[in-house]
């Protein structure tokens, strides 16, 4: 069991799992959020009727998005190693996690910012083409600030997506909250380790969703 | 003050030269929505299109800004052709109309002001001279009061003129109206209509309204066009379109400002036999006409219905008498009315 101790996590080994999750969650966040707004914008205005209607791009992007988002987390993590190893010069370790997370979340971003801005209304974008605004002012001037509320509301949800891929970060030895429960609680049997890590992951959760509901609602006007 | 500067007569002048559109929404389905429009709006005039939904005035009007393209035919605005155009050189064009919608369009998430000067943003004018021309222009629709305000907070007939300012913001030579009263009481229609009246009277602004509602082109339109299944029925000046309406379409549109009188039962009563429905224009409304009926020809004058509608301007009257007397007296009375009023048709049942 727990070697006569009630516990073998000490605050110091908590409180390095706790930076490990909030780095590669906050890493990967703006990384997959500015990729993300990307891949989202250019799947709104190239599909048909958008204002770069362009089949081709769209079409190619869409199965780009659909192939990644078809890989669970832990194959992906694998399976682009060799990328992974390219980009950040190792295969073990947090940076090495951010990588693979970043590449998940960002398609899954740019789904549901293609969403939000796809909930834009058509008149509003029928307005700034009846004023002569370029594709790119009708995006940035118009789309982009329409669906600010929702677009926070949708980083919301993928932030609480992407706290849930940390948990297997500790493949690759990235450690985090996630591997903790893994190795103490359910490895070692450390209860306590494992009652404090699903806490820990129940607040983190909470207080995600409590800051985007609010942020978005000051960021929504109607 | 403002400084919308008054039009060149020259400019503002929309022509359609045998305009076809078909939309193909997928490759089995093509919808008709225009079929050889011919049309000319005047520089400076207030030019309404009716019809009902479906017709193809709202295809007609988003040719003229390009946000259509016609699948034959050309759509000149200024003597451009807007078809022909693309990317910068149409969105140049563009910028010299602007468009005001039924759903007001603005933008929830900045204020009014911004949303005026949005436009003159697009132009590359810094914010603080682009706010100061939307302040001008606020000002001008009555709302200086509500720059600070976001959409939201406005009334519909207050949404309305923040879209008519951010259409005037760059002071263009057309002006287009989608339905723009339509989703509007009638008391804030009429403020918009004046509103847009004003604008026309003050500035010279084209400007080109398609509705579904009559009462908004006999209080603002110039002239006239009825449409319906994408073609133009008849155009003319409002006045003679409301007093000779010659398609059964046009006389529902009509019937909508000037009731047509009697209830069939009644008609069917009295049967339509020297049943007579005149319209009067100004001066004839205020005619002795019936006691010289009666004195003059001695026939007996049954007064059934008499209304007055003002068109502008113009002051138009009905009335339906029902003549009885012998035949030579009710003709001869007959032919004396038809020398007086603009307009006398028997009632049918």
């Amino acid at each position: 069991m727990t070697d006569g101790k009630w516990t073998l996590i000490t605050p110091e080994l908590f409180l390095k799992a706790l930076g490990e999750t909030l780095q590669m969650l906050g890493v990967s966040l703006v990384l997959g959020s500015v990729l993300g707004v990307v891949i989202g914008a250019v799947l709104a205005l190239t599909r048909a009727g958008g204002v770069l209607e362009n089949r081709p791009i769209s079409l190619g992007l869409a199965v780009v998005v659909n192939l990644v988002r078809s890989l669970p987390f832990i194959i992906l993590l694998v399976a682009i190693l060799p990328f992974t190893r390219l980009l950040v010069g190792t295969s073990i370790g947090v940076w090495a996690a951010i990588v693979p997370l970043t590449v998940m979340i960002a398609p899954y971003i740019g789904r549901l910012v293609e969403n939000s801005l796809l909930e834009v209304p058509r008149g509003v974008i029928e307005a700034a083409r009846s004023m002569g605004a370029s594709p790119l002012q009708v995006f940035w001037r118009f789309m982009l600030p329409e669906a600010r509320g929702s677009l926070i509301l949708a980083v919301t949800i993928a932030s609480v997506g992407l706290l849930d891929a940390t948990a297997m970060a500790g493949t690759v030895g990235a450690g985090g909250i996630g591997d903790l429960a893994l190795s103490y609680g359910y490895q070692r049997y450390d209860g306590f380790a494992m009652a404090i890590t699903v806490v820990t992951l129940i607040v983190l959760v909470q207080g995600i969703q409590l800051l985007g509901t609010v942020v978005a609602r000051r960021y929504r006007r109607r | 003050m403002v400084q919308l500067s008054p039009a060149p007569a020259a400019e503002g002048g929309i022509v359609f030269e045998g305009v076809s559109k078909t939309f193909s929404p997928d490759r089995r389905s093509t919808t008709t929505a225009l079929k050889d429009v011919h049309l000319e709006v005047p520089a400076g005039s207030v030019f309404g299109v009716i019809g009902y939904s479906g017709a193809g005035k709202s295809t007609l009007i988003r040719l003229v800004n390009g946000l259509e393209r016609p699948s034959s035919g050309r759509v000149l605005v200024d003597g451009i052709d807007m078809g022909a155009l693309r990317g910068k050189n149409l969105r140049a064009a563009q910028k010299r109309t602007g468009m005001i919608f039924q759903q007001f369009n603005l933008l929830d998430t900045v204020r009014v002001r911004d949303n005026v000067a949005m436009p003159l943003r697009l132009d590359g004018v810094g914010a603080e001279a682009a706010r100061a021309r939307a302040d001008e222009v606020l000002d001008f629709v009555g709302l200086s009061g509500k720059a600070g305000s976001f959409a939201g907070d406005l009334s519909g007939g207050q949404k309305q003129r923040v879209g008519i300012a951010r259409a005037l913001v760059r002071n263009p030579r057309i002006l287009l109206s989608d339905e723009a009263t339509s989703a509007l009481d009638p008391t804030t229609t009429a403020q918009i209509i004046d509103l847009l009246r004003s604008i026309n009277r003050e500035y010279g602004t084209t400007v080109l309204v398609v509705t579904h509602e009559m009462d908004v082109i006999k209080d603002l339109a110039d002239r006239v066009a009825v449409m319906a299944d994408g073609g133009i029925v008849e155009e003319g000046p409002v006045l003679d379109v409301f007093v000779h309406p010659r398609s059964p379409i046009t006389r529902d549109f009509v019937t909508t400002v000037v009731p047509q009188g009697l209830p069939p039962r009644v008609v069917e009563h009295l049967g339509s036999e020297g049943l007579w429905r005149m319209l009067l224009v100004d001066d004839e409304v205020t005619q002795p006409l019936l006691s010289d009926l009666i004195t003059t020809y001695g026939v007996s004058v049954n007064m059934l219905h008499a209304d007055m509608t003002s068109i502008q301007e113009h002051t138009i009257g009905q009335l339906i008498v029902k003549v009885t007397g012998p035949a030579e007296r009710v003709a001869a009375a007959r032919a004396f009315l038809t020398e007086r009023v603009v307009q006398l048709e028997e009632v049918q049942s």
